[in-house]
């Protein structure tokens, strides 16, 4: 398997190796896993009961096992099962009919997904043919800020053109992030209208057989002129010094291939062969595009350059995760497997700073605790009950990501306070 | 089951009805078909009715499939086509004075009509998708026949109370709502009305990124209320049909009517590709590869050379190919051979086995829900799940660029006359007449003689052309619908001859107790 890749995203940290999960998971369990906002995120503050126990969570055990519909009656239940069952990854499904763990005894049919949260993977191997670094399921820093940049962009039409509150975005652990959106109303939003925000934010289309994969139209759409806008911020530093994407013949080949027409191609190819970096020649086609334009030349394709920046940088998301309300996604502080990285939660007003390969592993951080306690006694651990002061999470590094996934719920739980004063107002208690 | 009192025999064989008019449920040319017919229908209407309204659906389909739906061309033909079959269709709604008999009787066949088809193509999922995209079809059409004042009778009635936004809030977000639709340069602008709703009620402009977008809400003009309105109405008949579906096995128990549901969508579609027992272990896998350069459409050509070549598909490309070839006669065991042989040039048996041959046994109907999945149709194929950076699957026609399709075309032997005439095609949305192009050129006939709408449906007529079964065609045979046999009156006295559409009324509300999953959108 994939060995190498491990070793190299790894490589400062204290080494992790899959071998240890069955050690470090029951320490990670038992005193790292943020249970209580955790609960308190899916519980959406009980104001439906049934909300939390009727949740599917699936687990994958060691050699891929993969036992679905677990479901639990209360934050309890959640760690006792799984500190019992020590899952190597452990997924979110959809809010069911029925408790998931009773679906055999329900009448077949009658058990359905009802809600989830509106869900988004984004995953770096889908951008394979426009990184000059890595490719599958590497990355390294000069193709990571494909992820800053595709947050930047669906968060921002999350928000202002959906009008989606309450967002959580989260590092996959490897190579993608996942956002989910947890708004009251989006998360009964039924499988069309998932599948058409999904398309609503998917611009660059089209498999192997389509080598120019967008294609704009004037005028454009104010979403992806604001979009344009974020992604022009980072040009200078991403697309033409990390990825120098027309410093070489061959990457210079490429991009020109992505003008359909032969006539602006030709031009911008013997402005490419007047030399300098992959700025300077930017910088000269934007002239000589404006130019075209004036002339008239370019009622075919209006934003040829814009189309560029596109196919290059604009997120590409796996639609198909996003479209159906019974898709499990992978939760939250869980661990990735082959990386040994916690899944943690993104700030996104400070996303241009997060680093993924900062991000600590499951090694790291059970290391963190043992230092941080300096005498290694044995006796402290075998009594849980006895209140500690400062929780194991604020020794490590791990503590900045549950207090961006605090932040978080403390915003959601503002949803349900006032849910529960309109509850108790209709009831006429106060 | 109801017995209405007013069964008598007498008048109940005329189409015309006279008494018991119910002129309240049919104000408008155009229905939602929210309430199902309640009155008792004579078998030989039930038949009639079905089989006119057949014939409009595949009329609005084979319109759809030669020309663009918002084209000139689109509207006369089909106006052309189904005058005659269903008046109502083509004439504007008279909202003033009194109904007439001729208006009562058309809106009722109408009404009756849609109730019918829906029990029959509410079996399955292909079905289902069929059915709803050409009622959606023809009431977009039939709504393009109304002017502003039926439209707004229409809305009124059906409680849709749609108001443009003020004038300040206009001017104010002007740039976004320009720069929001294609046909908003000049004056257009000033004189259109925008209208305010939550994004939910116009998801397909949503999708197609049509409309502004602010904070959940949506900006519609004027000329995209139709789109609104056939939102809902798609969403009201996706869920009714799910429900009539599940409600469906109870109506199996009255014979007659089976009989003729059975028969009645059959005709349409032609053939069920998912019935293997006429072609299954027709072919072996080592057939596979001949079979792909000579009888494959190039979809499937596609796909098969990459899984060749690459040694893997995505999920998209082996639900494609996979079940196609379970389309042609391969079997389940010769498939897992088949697959096998190719993917384990890349990876360890044990990986198959664990992660690719349960989807394999899934497609055959031996895993999970244990259905028998049916190949997909070009509509579904052009339609659905396009396909994203690293697949190979999709209709080459609709996701190749065009230089690459014509690279292609070439190495396939195709002259430049041909590659030309595919790309005009291509051009104009024309994908499966571009694939039809493509069939006739590379199997030397004039005229292929058959609308193609099914990669397995390419196999078979490229079979048929080879193997001499099928000697290149002077008369193209289109699949028509005909009348099915009528059903002997073998009926004792017992079986009265009529049906009580209100039973169907019972059934469309039954129980919502076993899974059908609406149709997804395309």
């Amino acid at each position: 398997m994939a060995e190498g890749e491990v070793k190299q995203s790894t490589a400062e940290n204290t080494a992790y190796d899959r071998n240890d999960l069955p050690e470090l998971l029951p320490i990670y369990y038992k005193r790292l896993f943020p249970y209580g906002p955790y609960y308190k995120w899916l519980s959406y503050g009980g104001v439906e009961k049934s909300y939390f126990q009727n949740r599917e969570f699936s687990f994958t055990l060691k050699d891929d096992i993969y036992i679905r519909y677990q479901s639990f009656s209360d934050q309890s239940e959640m760690e006792k099962e799984i500190q019992r069952v020590m899952p190597y990854k452990i997924d979110i499904g959809a809010v069911f009919s029925h408790k998931p763990k009773d679906h055999k005894t329900v009448k077949p049919g009658a058990f359905q997904a009802q809600e989830k949260e509106l869900v988004f993977d984004i995953d770096m191997t889908d951008y394979d043919d426009v990184r000059n670094c890595c490719s599958g399921a590497n990355i390294c820093e000069n193709c990571w800020p494909l992820m800053v940049i595709a947050i930047k962009i669906v968060d921002r039409a999350l928000r202002d053109d959906f009008g989606f509150e309450h967002r959580l975005w989260v590092y996959s652990g490897r190579r993608g992030v996942h956002c989910w959106v947890c708004d009251e109303s989006t998360r009964k939003l039924d499988q069309t209208a998932r599948t058409a925000i999904a398309e609503y934010l998917s611009v660059v289309k089209g498999g192997e057989s389509q080598i120019k994969k967008v294609t704009m139209r004037d005028p454009m759409h104010p979403s992806l002129k604001a979009a344009f806008e974020i992604m022009s911020k980072h040009m200078k530093h991403y697309l033409f010094e990390q990825q120098d994407i027309l410093g070489t013949e061959d990457r210079l080949k490429k991009v020109l291939r992505l003008f359909p027409e032969q006539g602006l191609r030709e031009i911008l190819k013997e402005d490419a062969d007047k030399g300098g970096d992959s700025k300077d020649i930017w910088e000269r086609w934007l002239k000589t595009v404006k130019s075209e334009k004036e002339r008239d030349n370019m009622k075919k394709s209006p934003f040829p350059l814009h189309e560029v920046v596109f196919q290059y940088c604009y997120p590409r998301l796996d639609v198909n995760v996003s479209k159906g309300v019974n898709h499990l996604l992978k939760s939250p502080f869980c661990i990735h497997p082959k990386t040994g990285r916690v899944c943690v939660p993104i700030d996104v007003e400070d996303v241009d700073n997060f680093d993924p390969f900062a991000v600590p592993t499951i090694s790291t951080l059970c290391k963190e605790i043992d230092e941080y306690k300096e005498q290694p006694g044995k006796e402290n651990e075998a009594q849980p009950g006895t209140k500690r002061k400062i929780q194991d999470y604020q020794k490590t590094s791990l503590k900045k990501s549950v207090e961006t996934f605090n932040k978080f719920v403390k915003g959601l739980s503002g949803t349900w306070k006032g849910k529960m004063i309109e509850n108790s107002d209709q009831k006429g208690d106060f | 089951m109801q017995f209405s009192g007013k069964r008598t025999k007498k008048s109940r064989r005329t189409v015309t009805l006279t008494g018991g008019r119910n002129e309240s449920r049919y104000q408008h040319n155009l229905q939602f078909y929210t309430v199902p017919p309640n009155e008792t229908v004579s078998l030989e209407e039930f038949e009639t009715f079905a089989i006119d309204r057949l014939k409009v659906l595949k009329a609005v389909e084979s319109a759809g499939i030669k020309y663009m739906k918002t084209s000139e061309q689109y509207t006369q033909k089909l106006e052309q086509e189904i005058k005659k079959l269903m008046p109502i269709a083509v004439r504007r709604t008279d909202v003033e004075g009194s109904m007439q008999d001729k208006d009562y009787d058309d809106r009722r066949k109408d009404h009756i009509s849609h109730f019918i088809l829906r029990l029959a193509y509410c079996k399955s999922e292909e079905l289902r998708r069929w059915f709803l995209i050409q009622e959606m079809d023809l009431f977009r059409f039939r709504f393009g026949n109304e002017n502003t004042d039926t439209i707004g009778h229409f809305l009124r009635q059906n409680d849709l109370d749609y108001r443009p936004i003020p004038e300040e809030e206009k001017r104010a977000l002007r740039d976004d709502l320009k720069s929001s639709s294609y046909e908003m340069k000049g004056d257009k602008f000033e004189t259109t009305d925008f209208y305010k709703v939550p994004f939910q009620e116009a998801l397909d402009l949503v999708r197609a990124r049509k409309v502004y977008l602010k904070k959940g809400y949506v900006y519609v003009p004027g000329s995209e209320l139709v789109s609104i309105i056939l939102s809902s109405f798609r969403g009201n008949l996706s869920k009714a049909l799910a429900v009539t579906a599940r409600a469906l096995p109870t109506l199996q128990e009255d014979e007659r009517l089976l009989k003729r549901l059975a028969n009645l969508h059959t005709q349409y579609l032609g053939q069920d590709y998912s019935n293997r027992k006429a072609t299954a272990g027709k072919v072996a896998p080592e057939d596979i590869e001949p079979l792909s350069k000579k009888s494959f459409p190039l979809c499937m050509r596609n796909l098969h050379e990459t899984l060749r070549q690459e040694h893997h598909l995505r999920h998209g490309g082996r639900m494609q190919y996979g079940l196609f070839l379970k389309g042609i006669g391969l079997q389940l065991e010769d498939a897992l051979r088949f697959w096998r042989s190719e993917f384990t040039k890349m990876m360890d048996g044990d990986k198959f086995d664990k992660s690719y041959s349960y989807n394999i046994r899934h497609n055959y109907g031996k895993e999970g829900k244990r259905t028998d999945y049916t190949p997909y149709s070009c509509m579904k194929v052009i339609m659905t799940n396009a396909p994203a950076a690293g697949d190979h699957h999709g209709c080459p026609f609709r996701h190749t660029d065009p230089e690459l399709l014509k690279q292609r075309l070439q190495g396939y032997r195709v002259n430049s006359a041909g590659v030309q005439e595919i790309v005009d095609l291509v051009k104009g949305g024309h994908y499966q007449l571009a694939c039809t192009k493509y069939f006739e050129i590379t199997h030397n006939v004039d005229d292929a003689g058959f609308g193609l709408n099914h990669p397995n449906q390419y196999f078979e007529e490229s079979q048929k052309v080879l193997n001499g079964g099928h000697a290149p065609k002077t008369t193209p045979h289109t699949p028509s619908i005909q009348r099915p046999k009528p059903i002997k009156k073998e009926m004792t006295a017992e079986f009265d001859d009529d049906f009580p559409m209100d039973e169907v009324e019972h059934l469309l509300t039954a129980s919502q107790d076993t899974a059908v999953t609406e149709v997804a959108p395309e």
